[in-house]
């Protein structure tokens, strides 16, 4: 088995406020391989992006990080702002959801890529650096004679491609995409997930693709991830996933796309958990179908379940279950009905 | 009244109702004091402070004063000495006339109180006037006002109050309210360009139509929109205005074109008097009245930004408290790619005292 | 084509402000002429004046050859003294040019870094002083602030003089060339004269300066705190560039994008600055020059500094918008 290029022990992301901290990543651990891709999928406010975040050490003042990101036998989490500040760009990347405002209207497209390539590659010629630069801009389809254009001279769709010309011209061995295509159109949307495809075929380039598009995900990634108010509940092989889901949260999650076959729209009800005071044990509990006694009361174990891993007490470790505890939970009419 | 359902009746406020009108307004102003923090509380609070302090001297002005403003000899008849030095009967010391400076600076606070009031309700009222003409008429009404009000805009603020106060000066004199309308002049464009904008969107608004639909009287709905929207920057302007009202009525002081010295005392023409004492080492004939505009000047602009900061929430400092996270009580290896990772020991009840600990804030 | 239009649209922009400051002229009571002499000379005497003047014609021929004179650059006679108000503008215009140059640059070496500053450590306790100087410089009259420094650097510590352009001996001795006394000095070679002159001109710029300066770290603060914000500052970040350069090169730049845009509004702030420090430095600028023809009311002369100093406001902020598309490439075309 191929050594990780990245793996993430019990990262916690807590932002403070008048409320109390804000659980937005409360216990993560995943790993990537070179070449490999993992979707990471939940409802909007579920913690994605600040996870991509927090790995690349990129959070706003005031927020807590806490845990092991581990980067070629360092932890990122206690590095010196300064040693990730090095490592962001030539070895982890990232890319965002929005392109229009992400290139400095200022600058030419030609001024960012120099002023990336001397920060991490000071030896480099004037010469090389507009070889570079050109060159990575032909891959993602940018004709040459835009290289000294403006920002605001190109389409949304442009710009993305440039941002994530921006991230490759240093080929990084891991990079994060958060929803690099939900702001684009659908065509342009194919596009970019071809050219990522093809980043990581030719580099071995690690990829965690933020996204709330299951199709995407199906498509694009080798392995998914599950998220839900901060945690990871499912993860394991796209396909062993999709095909049997494990977590009620996933088959939810699966049900309320939409397909060919879909006769009628499928929705979660209630809304995502207020972060800073969770639910207790399972953080889905409330709006489960499948509730159990237990649920409310434990905070459920990972567990292994065929090639997935899955934070569910459906299913076990039975030891920790109390003898009741698989009851069906009664619920009183709880405040779904009012957020409605 | 609209009718009850409308979404307009939520910007009555989030207090409970039946309090009272008297009740709620004080709770209204009572809020941003409450929900600041930070430096903005201290901007607020500080402001607050200095402001009701000088509008206690402006209305205890003839307790405060030893002497009338224009008073120049004792109660025994005999005249007060010239250029006398602070301290003795005089606090503040005597101007080259033989004004006892320290109650011109009280009797000061009264007309500079007196005169921003006079301005700021001359102000709004036009301003407010024209906006809700130019917003609901619209068309050329509306293309006109806002030409000439960009145009006074343009100038300089003091060049405007200047002008109006040397041509009312010919109708009136130069008393308290030719003061009040030439500052009026300057901040009228302000306010009618914040209620225009409303009245526009005001019109916009889909739910206005909506409502409307629902049988209230759209004159009703209009008035409810405009009060609730424009009533919240109307406090920040008007301090910061008020602010700028006292340099503007200083400037015209200062420049002859105020209040003449004999109807009551102003902070700047006693400093243009003082300029000339300057030079023979006369300080405290302009460190006074300087010292009063400075202190009400800024108890109004901290005032003003510290409502701002509280009430705008697109400045709002995010506040950033200390987060404390509980330490995991062990750590394992958590599943890697093919699961083969063991669970890992979490209790629940590890993760969870940080929960009932959470500081209840202001859950508004 | 953005400038094209910004052009175009200056014209009505300055007929509007015309059209005001005529009006304005207009409503006050009784002719101009009997304003300033009535009483002074006889009335036949006055009557001649007033046809000369053309205030016998009606108001309509009145405003037209207003507006045409404008643009013939002859804004009338002065009433009370038979000057070309133009005169005015060329004798005085120096010594406030001088002034609200001089005060814009100290301002800017001011306000400009402090604002840096603030902005970059905002709610730290140099932020929070920071902010506090800018209040006081705000809330401090240039006439009260010129006033202190006046007592502090001329009469208590005897640094520098206290009033005028320069020393009278100096002034006789300097022949006016361009009206710009520190132009004229360098002109007639003379650099004691230069030197006097300059020394003058600290205090009152930096007296007008100062009040500028709290406008300019608000505005610079402000938009720094934005565009430190931004997304393409994160983006930046993520690409690994030094924090140092993140703030300098791209956030920094783009701050003074804004800055650049408000500043043609500061010009109105700066002239009305430098009526009252002229009037507390015994300055013989324009704005001097306007208290004098108030005092003895004569409204042809102040119409014509009022005009002046509008179409200097108007076409201030034309060359500030030309300025902002050359900086910023987004409204260059």
């Amino acid at each position: 088995m191929t050594a990780s290029v990245l793996s993430v022990r019990d990262l916690r992301v807590w932002y403070g406020t008048e409320r109390g901290p804000v659980r937005a990543v409360d216990g993560v651990s995943f790993d990537l391989r070179p070449g490999e891709t993992l979707g990471l999928v939940g409802e909007s406010g579920c913690g994605k992006s600040t996870l991509g975040r927090g790995v690349l050490g990129l959070l706003p003042r005031g927020a807590k990080l806490d845990g092991e990101v581990g980067y070629q036998g360092r932890n990122l989490v206690t590095a010196t702002p300064r040693e990730v500040q090095l490592l962001r760009g030539p070895d982890l990347g990232l890319i965002f959801q929005e392109p229009l405002t992400r290139l400095n209207p200022l600058l030419r497209v030609s001024e960012h890529f120099e002023e990336t390539l001397r920060t991490h590659e000071p030896g480099l010629s004037k010469e090389q650096i507009q070889h570079r630069g050109i060159e990575v801009l032909r891959a993602m389809g940018i004709p040459p004679t835009r290289y000294r254009a403006y920002p605001h001279e190109f389409s949304g769709g442009m710009r993305q491609r440039i941002m994530i010309a921006l991230a490759l011209v240093l080929r990084p061995s891991f990079v994060v995409a958060d929803e690099p295509t939900t702001a684009l159109d659908v065509l342009v949307e194919a596009q970019i997930i071809s050219i990522l495809g093809d980043l990581r075929r030719n580099f071995d380039t690690a990829l965690l693709f933020i996204t709330h598009n299951l199709g995407i995900v199906a498509e694009a990634c080798d392995r998914v991830a599950v998220m839900y108010a901060g945690r990871i509940v499912e993860q394991g092989p796209v396909t062993e996933v999709f095909a049997r889901p494990q977590h009620p949260y996933t088959r939810e999650l699966l049900r309320s796309t939409i397909s060919l076959a879909t006769t009628g729209l499928h929705y979660i009800p209630g809304a995502p958990p207020d972060l800073v005071e969770p639910p207790s044990g399972c953080r889905f509990h409330p709006r489960c179908p499948s509730a159990m006694r237990v649920c409310p009361e434990r905070f459920p174990e990972p567990v292994v379940v065929g090639p997935q891993t899955v934070e569910c007490w459906l299913h076990g470790p039975d030891g920790l279950i109390p003898a009741d505890g698989r009851d069906p939970l009664v619920r009183e009419e709880i405040t779904v009905a009012d957020e409605a | 009244m609209a009718t009850p359902n409308t979404p307009l009746s939520g910007g009555g406020g989030p207090f409970p109702q039946g309090r009272g009108r008297a009740g709620r307004a004080l709770r209204g102003i009572a809020r941003p004091y409450r929900s600041s923090h930070g430096v903005g509380r201290f901007m607020l609070v500080t402001g607050t402070v200095l402001v009701v302090l000088m509008v206690l001297t402006a209305v205890f002005a003839p307790l405060l004063a030893p002497f009338g403003f224009a008073q120049v000899s004792g109660d025994d008849g005999q005249r007060f000495a010239t250029h006398l030095e602070p301290g003795g009967d005089h606090l503040f010391g005597t101007t080259t006339q033989g004004f006892d400076v320290f109650s011109r600076v009280v009797w000061g606070a009264r007309t500079a109180v007196t005169v921003v009031l006079l301005a700021l309700m001359f102000s709004l009222f036009i301003g407010v006037l024209l906006g809700l003409l130019a917003g609901f008429v619209g068309r050329w009404v509306d293309r006109v006002l806002v030409m000439i009000m960009d145009a006074l805009f343009a100038l300089p603020a003091l060049l405007l109050a200047i002008v109006v106060a040397f041509l009312l000066s010919e109708y009136v004199g130069g008393g308290a309210s030719t003061a009040a309308l030439a500052i009026t002049a300057v901040y009228v464009p302000q306010y009618f360009r914040v209620v225009r904008a409303a009245t526009v969107s005001a019109k916009e608004q889909t739910y206005v139509e909506a409502a409307r639909a629902m049988g209230a009287k759209p004159v009703t709905i209009m008035v409810r929109y405009l009060l609730t929207n424009v009533i919240q920057s109307v406090p920040v302007i008007a301090t910061l205005n008020a602010a700028d009202a006292i340099l503007t009525l200083a400037g015209l002081g200062f420049l002859g074109y105020g209040i003449q010295p004999t109807e009551a005392a102003e902070w700047g023409y006693d400093l243009q008097r003082a300029v000339a004492d300057t030079g023979a080492g006369i300080w405290w004939t302009g460190l006074f009245p300087g010292l009063a505009i400075v202190l009400l000047v800024m108890g109004l602009t901290l005032m003003g930004e510290g409502l701002n900061e509280t009430m705008n929430p697109a400045i709002r400092v995010r506040r950033l408290l200390p987060v404390s996270m509980p330490e995991l009580t062990s750590r394992t290896s958590a599943p890697d790619a093919a699961g083969a990772g063991t669970g890992r020991e979490r209790g629940a009840a590890g993760e969870r005292p940080e929960q009932e600990t959470s500081k209840d804030g202001d859950a508004s | 084509m953005y400038l094209v239009t910004r052009v175009l649209l200056f014209v009505p922009q300055v007929l509007v402000i015309l059209t005001i400051v005529f009006v304005l002229m207009r409503v006050a009571p009784g002719d101009p002429v009997t304003v300033a002499l009535g009483g002074q000379r006889s009335p036949e005497q006055l009557a001649e004046l007033r046809a000369a003047a053309g205030y016998d014609r009606p108001v309509i021929v009145q405003y037209g050859e207003y507006l045409s004179g404008i643009l013939r650059f002859d804004l009338g006679t002065t009433i009370v003294d038979s000057r070309p108000v133009t005169q005015i503008f060329a004798v005085n215009g120096g010594a406030t040019l001088t002034l609200t140059l001089a005060a814009f640059l100290v301002a800017l070496l001011i306000g400009l870094p402090l604002g840096l500053l603030a902005g970059r450590y905002r709610d730290t306790g140099l932020d929070a002083s920071l902010r506090v100087f800018g209040i006081l410089t705000y809330a401090a009259p240039v006439f009260f602030l010129g006033l202190l420094l006046q007592l502090a650097f001329a009469r208590g510590l005897g640094w520098l003089p206290s009033s005028s352009q320069a020393s009278p001996i100096v002034l006789a001795r300097v022949p006016s060339e361009t009206n710009i006394f520190l132009l004229d000095a360098l002109l007639a070679g003379d650099t004691e004269a230069f030197w006097n002159g300059l020394e003058h001109l600290i205090l009152p710029a930096v007296t007008l300066g100062l009040l500028l300066s709290g406008v300019f770290l608000r505005i610079v603060r402000i938009n720094l705190i934005q565009t430190l914000r931004s997304d393409y500052v994160e983006a930046a970040r993520a690409r690994g560039i030094r924090e140092r350069r993140v703030v300098v090169q791209h956030a920094f730049r783009n701050a003074m994008v804004p800055f650049v845009t408000i500043l043609g509004l500061q010009v109105a702030l700066l002239l009305g600055g430098a009526i009252l420090t002229e009037q507390t430095f015994n300055w013989n600028g324009i704005g001097s020059q306007l208290v004098r023809y108030l005092d003895s009311r004569d409204y042809v002369a102040v119409q014509g500094i009022i005009t002046l100093i509008a179409l200097v406001v108007v076409t201030a902020s034309l060359l500030i918008d030309i300025i902002n598309a050359i900086i910023d490439p987004r409204v260059r075309y």
